[in-house]
């Protein structure tokens, strides 16, 4: 999670990440801060986020984005 | 049959009276009925388009939903019995299936609207190649196809990625492509929301009825007093590019901020309000656009649907592709920050390329949509500028007045962009535009010059207040919606504002004997 959060907080170091919970909702992440963000999980993460999981919902939070990670994780598992 | 006809509003009264006299459970069927006489009276080719949609898209997904069950019945037998390694070959061969569907789907149905959109253009080119006759002239959009297309294949998409499950019933799909009001400019739709919504039963309400005719009327008054009227003049100055020249273009830009405005959103209203009135949810198109601070925003807040669209089925999706992935490791050596920004960068300008081309076959669209992307991104990168101003002015850069400016620019950006909208070939787009700096004539513009534009002083006057009172609207609006406000104060003070708002359409509105309604400026797209 930490590391996410370093991510995150790469892309806008004014935005609590911790606390937010509507990032994309709110405007904070726009499509292009997205597929930085997509492009940064990979390399740190090894893990491909498909299209079909690029929805608000599951990037509204670092926690729920989190979450995303750690499923498609596994299942590639 | 245009929205500002008498036919349409007949329509309208015979519908919405039988819609609500019929059993709940048919509903829905009169109002598929109604579609079907609204796409025969545009065109007897267009419902044939619309039926091969309706049929390819149906077929498609009830394939999908079945190699789903298929897929899930085969692979939980072989969970037992096969290697890891087996399974993930079967899936891939399910996979392989649905892709192979969902790609001849596609091109069917993008297929004809590719014709219909390029085919002249195309077929001029050819001509001019090898000197035959232009073929395709005669091609033209049928009613709608670039909006329910758009809105169809979104929904086969969305089976296809399994978000939603396939609609059985195919009439309810029909239903959903041609849905009336948003064959005439959109928006473009969501099957499970608009679709849902549209075979869901509903009962007659008052207050509904009320609020929507208000939402109709306000679009009728966009359209018929300010878009109308100044459409006339913006005609004039597009039309001739050698005469309208220097500070007539910034008239121009201004004229046609206003009427494209007017003409849009008047249309969504009469759009959202309409299906109001049937119980019908429509997205939303807009969100008081020219209050944007960039262009990013700004598309954020207007054709809202359309770059939904286009960011959900072709910015995501192309971004995080192997082959854009293997890319931007490619380039990698080149150093982290340009391998993370080669996915944005060419997954941007193909879609704004693409947002350009849906627009139409002329360049000037494409060159149009590019620039568009091309602002984007340079606004993207120069963020960090932005932020140490900000930091070192913060009292300034808080101020209405900087935000003011903000959204001035954001409207003079857009405005700029838009003078590709007007002429037919680049060129003269490009050079009409930069008269403006090398030109000085507000003499000539004021004596006589607006005059020439086919509008008198008292249009220029009756424009004018129909834009302060849409830029005052949008004022109010900022603190909460208007229509709940006026219902608010009851029925009587209600419908007296409706009777305001039909009053001065008929008072100063371009309509009638003399006057021709024209159609939405993004019917022709």
């Amino acid at each position: 999670m930490e590391q996410l959060l370093d991510i995150l907080r790469e892309l806008h170091p004014e935005t609590d990440f911790e606390t937010e919970t509507r990032l994309v909702d709110g405007g904070i992440l726009a499509s292009f801060d997205i597929v930085m963000l997509i492009t940064r999980i990979e390399e740190e993460f090894d893990v491909v986020i498909p299209a079909k999981d690029i929805v608000p919902e599951h990037f509204n939070s670092a926690e729920a984005l989190y979450r995303l990670i750690t499923r498609i994780a596994e299942q590639d598992d | 049959m245009l929205f500002p006809s008498w036919a349409f509003l007949l329509f309208l009264a015979v519908l919405v009276p039988v819609y609500f006299l019929v059993p709940k459970r048919i509903q829905w069927i009169v109002l598929l009925i109604a579609n079907a006489v609204f796409v025969c009276i545009a065109g007897l080719l267009g419902a044939v388009f619309m039926a091969v949609t309706v049929a390819t898209v149906y077929g498609a997904t009830r394939f999908f939903d079945a190699s789903f069950a298929r897929q899930r019945e085969t692979l939980a037998a072989m969970k037992a019995t096969h290697t890891k390694e087996e399974r993930k070959r079967k899936r891939l061969s399910f996979e392989r299936r649905r892709r192979l569907v969902l790609i001849a789907a596609l091109v069917v149905n993008i297929g004809i609207l590719f014709v219909l959109k390029y085919g002249a253009a195309i077929g001029r080119i050819t001509a001019g190649i090898f000197g035959t006759k232009a073929f395709g002239q005669d091609l033209a959009l049928t009613m709608g196809i670039s909006f329910y297309t758009f809105s169809t294949v979104g929904y086969l998409l969305d089976v296809y990625r399994e978000s939603i499950p396939a609609e059985r019933n195919p009439l309810k799909l029909a239903l959903f492509t041609s849905f009336f009001p948003l064959l005439v400019q959109g928006p473009i739709t969501r099957f499970e929301t608009v679709g849902k919504s549209l075979t869901a039963p509903h009962s007659f309400d008052g207050k509904r009825f009320l609020s929507a005719s208000l939402r109709i009327a306000w679009g009728y008054w966009k359209k018929l007093i300010v878009a109308d009227r100044l459409l006339v003049a913006v005609k004039a100055l597009c039309a001739k590019p050698d005469v309208y020249r220097g500070d007539f273009i910034f008239v121009e830009m201004l004229l046609y901020a206003a009427c494209l405005y007017a003409d849009f959103t008047g249309g969504i209203d009469i759009t959202i309000g309409v299906g109001e009135m049937l119980g019908v949810t429509v997205e939303e198109n807009f969100f008081r656009p020219y209050f944007s601070k960039s262009i990013a925003e700004y598309w954020r807040r207007w054709h809202i649907t359309l770059g939904e669209w286009f960011k959900r089925y072709v910015y995501y999706p192309l971004s995080v592709s192997k082959p854009m992935r293997d890319l931007s490791k490619a380039t990698r050596k080149l150093g982290a920050g340009v391998s993370r920004r080669v996915p944005v960068y060419l997954a941007t300008i193909l879609v704004w390329a693409l947002t350009g081309a849906w627009h139409g076959s002329n360049l000037t669209f494409l060159v149009w949509g590019i620039l568009n992307g091309v602002v984007i991104l340079l606004s993207e990168e120069l963020k960090p500028l932005y932020a140490r101003f900000h930091a070192r002015f913060p009292k300034l850069t808080e101020s209405t007045f900087y935000r003011g400016f903000t959204v001035i620019r954001t409207v003079l950006l857009l405005s700029s962009l838009r003078i590709l909208d007007c002429y037919g070939t680049v060129r003269e787009a490009f050079s009409s535009f930069f008269s403006m700096f090398t030109t000085w004539n507000w003499g000539a513009v004021f004596r006589g010059g607006v005059q020439s534009l086919g509008l008198t002083y008292t249009d220029y006057a009756i424009a004018a207040f129909g834009v302060l009172a849409m830029f005052t609207l949008s004022m109010v609006q900022r603190k909460g919606a208007i229509r709940p406000r006026i219902l608010k104060r009851g029925t009587v003070f209600s419908v007296c504002v409706l009777l305001v708002l039909i009053g001065t359409i008929l008072l100063f509105g371009r309509y009638g004997f003399g006057f021709d309604a024209s159609q939405f400026i993004y019917n022709r797209f």
